[in-house]
């Protein structure tokens, strides 16, 4: 991937973007790195922005360390929010102008001055706590106005993420999610592993979107190394994306019945992911296929048993979900609660660029499988299905439809591919070369940046997940909902919070 | 594959050293564990694995907690592979409900603190308030290689790298992540241990 670089002062952030991007483009990531070592004075902040047929444009900056601030672009482009509130906890770069500079990543027990990812930081101290003010949510008054707090910890068995609702009665008026609670620095980890290893990194991120990082991560590295993968590889990867996604969709479906005590679809749709999680362990060895996914392509070949056994279970599964689809969207209850709930509108997620099935279900047309082409999916044939209510029903029914896609791309991969090698070992790759792995999650788009150091090892690891991508715009979804369909919004969406957070 | 670690913590009787924890990890490299390698129990299946240890499951339940054990599952910051894990003993395939075991909302109802994660910094003051809040006698299991102290994040300025930093620990499952039959596992051995 040609990325085409722009450079920019930074105290004119804003105006190189608008002459020199505007809204044509959508922003992918920014990652913030001190490259004090390679002799740089000292932070340096990209902005990647796909601007479209595939192309990346990078807006560079350095900052200095002697006046570590930037004029802030989340003003002007909601989507760089989080990122430029990213870069000020890790690294102290200060967005001026930001209009919500509120702690991030690091709560605010967080000492004041201390930044953890700059280099000379120790991956392994520590920080006493400050005792502070608190996060400080917006305050509420009025007559029958009422807080919610809900969270970090759940009643339910899921990640911990707080929700603060302000609610009139049972209706929400406003909705904040404060995350970051499972925030675990994986990103400081991965500074001066071996590049080679660095999948058993991108696979701790999140369990169930294993598969769709590890592939980012081996995509970033072989761009850097400029090997080919084997082609044979290449649909191998595609195969387990897919199956990634497939089982995710299935369980999805279950957990969106789940959400509105239907006991009948929650249970088939358990049942069916089981029973691909089983395949999975039995062909594969891992049930979130993780372990397979490496620079140079696959750990090892699958024989033409091993696929046809994963073809025999797909599409066996294909089957029954199509058929609990078919009972879901008949139940009149299920028809009332999805219907007109939780919108997301097409201005709120084209402004934050939201991505994957969620941007979809509201008429955001972004794929990374069409619009950034890896792996083998330039070879093979496959609908990208959107719609355009935004609402829960909307993110059921793309799910339905992609899970149908996916058992299909299942079998065009088993049907078509080629033989040949699985692996070629990328070798030495040259020092402070970075490049991005763009692949497509079941929950959206996942960005990887890797920068290589010396001797093989990564020197700057930046993750944006889908789920980071679009958390942002979930708080948008709740207003005008009553206080009860905010899990199943929630659900509606599947974000990972471990995805988000690492 | 039964591989469940048993550790008591007592009152004045210290604990396992690290290294020996360490030790356990099943990965050759310590960075890439290679689960491409099929498991060699694969041909046996869940079926036959389940089957036995439910019979003691259920019984070590109704002589212990007197018909149910009740379990709070607390996400310490896991990866949330170990978190859908546990989701997934109550699919009907498992359906742990039918051994007396239900999970609870509140560590005020529960028996048993079921850990997943390592702790991070945002949360171990949940942690901490989970476990006082969970009356006595209580048992923690903790659950996955990053719960268990031998996982891949480990020790760093947001983490720190294992439940029994914090709370102490009766029973360890590893795994990355274990699967719901080594869960369960590790849930028998608690009880197997409280006599």
């Amino acid at each position: 991937m040609k990325i085409e670089v722009i450079r920019a002062d930074r105290r004119q952030l804003a105006e190189t973007y608008e002459s020199a991007l505007g809204s044509g483009s959508r922003l992918l990531t920014m990652v913030a790195s001190d490259e004090k070592d390679i002799g740089i004075d000292r932070f340096v902040l990209r902005y990647f922005f796909a601007t479209g047929n595939g192309q990346v444009t990078e807006l560079k900056t350095v900052v200095p360390e002697t006046d570590p601030s930037f004029s802030s672009l989340a003003g002007k482009l909601p989507a760089a929010s989080w990122y430029e509130r990213e870069a000020q906890d890790l690294f102290g770069v200060q967005p001026v102008g930001h209009p919500d500079p509120r702690r991030l990543v690091l709560h605010d027990d967080f000492p004041d001055g201390v930044y953890p990812l700059r280099r000379d930081y120790p991956l392994e101290q520590m920080q006493p706590r400050q005792s502070n003010g608190g996060f400080s949510f917006p305050p509420v008054k009025g007559e029958g106005v009422f807080e919610i707090p809900v969270g970090p910890i759940h009643a339910g068995v899921i990640e911990p993420g707080h929700f603060r609702f302000q609610v009139m009665g049972d209706t929400v008026f406003h909705l904040e999610a404060r995350l970051f609670y499972t925030h675990r620095g994986l990103e400081k980890r991965a500074e001066g592993i071996d590049l080679l290893q660095g999948s058993g990194v991108s696979e701790q991120l999140c369990g169930v979107c294993s598969a769709s990082h590890a592939l980012s991560y081996a995509q970033a590295v072989e761009q850097i190394a400029g090997t080919d993968v084997p082609v044979r590889a290449l649909y191998l990867r595609s195969l387990l994306a897919e199956l990634e996604r497939f089982y995710n969709h299935v369980g999805d479906i279950g957990n969106l019945c789940a959400g509105i005590g239907f006991s009948h679809g929650s249970n088939h749709g358990a049942r069916l992911k089981e029973a691909l999680m089983q395949m999975h362990y039995r062909i594969l060895g891992h049930r979130y296929l993780r372990g397979m996914i490496i620079p140079g392509g696959v750990r090892r070949d699958l024989t033409g048993g091993q696929l046809s056994e994963i073809l025999r279970v797909t599409q066996d599964v294909k089957v029954q979900i199509q058929q609990l689809v078919k009972e879901i969207t008949a139940n009149q209850i299920a028809l009332d609660r999805y219907r007109g709930t939780g919108v997301l509108r097409q201005d709120i997620a084209q402004q934050f660029a939201a991505v994957g099935p969620a941007a979809r279900a509201s008429r955001i047309g972004n794929d990374a499988r069409r619009e950034f082409p890896h792996a083998a999916y330039r070879q093979l044939d496959f609908e990208i299905p959107m719609l355009e209510e935004g609402d829960v029903l909307a993110r059921f029914l793309i799910r339905a439809l992609e899970a149908g896609q996916s058992a299909e791309l299942v079998r065009q991969i088993i049907g078509t591919i080629p033989e040949g090698e699985v692996l070629t070992p990328p070798g030495e790759l040259p020092a402070y070369r970075y490049a991005l792995g763009i692949t497509e999650s079941p929950r959206g788009e996942n960005v990887h940046f890797v920068m290589t150091g010396p001797n093989n090892t990564i020197y700057r690891y930046r993750v944006r997940s889908a789920s980071y991508a679009n958390w942002p715009v979930v708080a948008f979804c709740a207003p005008g909902n009553i206080v009860p369909d905010f899990p199943l919004i929630n659900k509606s969406f599947e974000l990972c919070y471990a995805c988000c957070d690492r | 594959m039964l591989y469940v670690l048993k550790r008591l913590w007592k009152y004045g009787l210290g604990t396992l050293p690290r290294r020996q924890l360490n030790e356990m990890q099943t990965a050759s490299a310590p960075y890439m564990p290679d689960y491409s390698r099929l498991p060699q129990n694969s041909q046996r299946g869940y079926e036959e694995e389940l089957e036995m240890i439910q019979e003691r499951l259920t019984e070590r339940i109704k002589k212990i907690f007197g018909r149910s054990l009740h379990i709070r599952h607390l996400d310490s910051g896991s990866s949330n592979a170990c978190e859908w894990e546990v989701t997934a003993l109550l699919n009907p395939v498992y359906d742990v409900q039918r051994f007396g075991i239900d999970f609870v909302a509140s560590p005020r109802h529960a028996d048993m603190l079921l850990v997943t994660g390592g702790v991070t910094r945002n949360l171990e003051e949940a942690v901490r308030k989970t476990y006082a809040a969970t009356p006595a006698p209580k048992l923690v299991v903790a659950v996955g290689d990053d719960a268990c102290g031998t996982g891949f994040a480990g020790r760093t300025y947001a983490h720190y790298g294992g439940v029994d930093q914090i709370i102490p620990v009766h029973v360890y499952v590893p795994g990355d992540p274990p699967t719901p039959v080594s869960i369960l596992q590790g849930i028998l051995k608690a009880l197997e241990q409280t006599h």
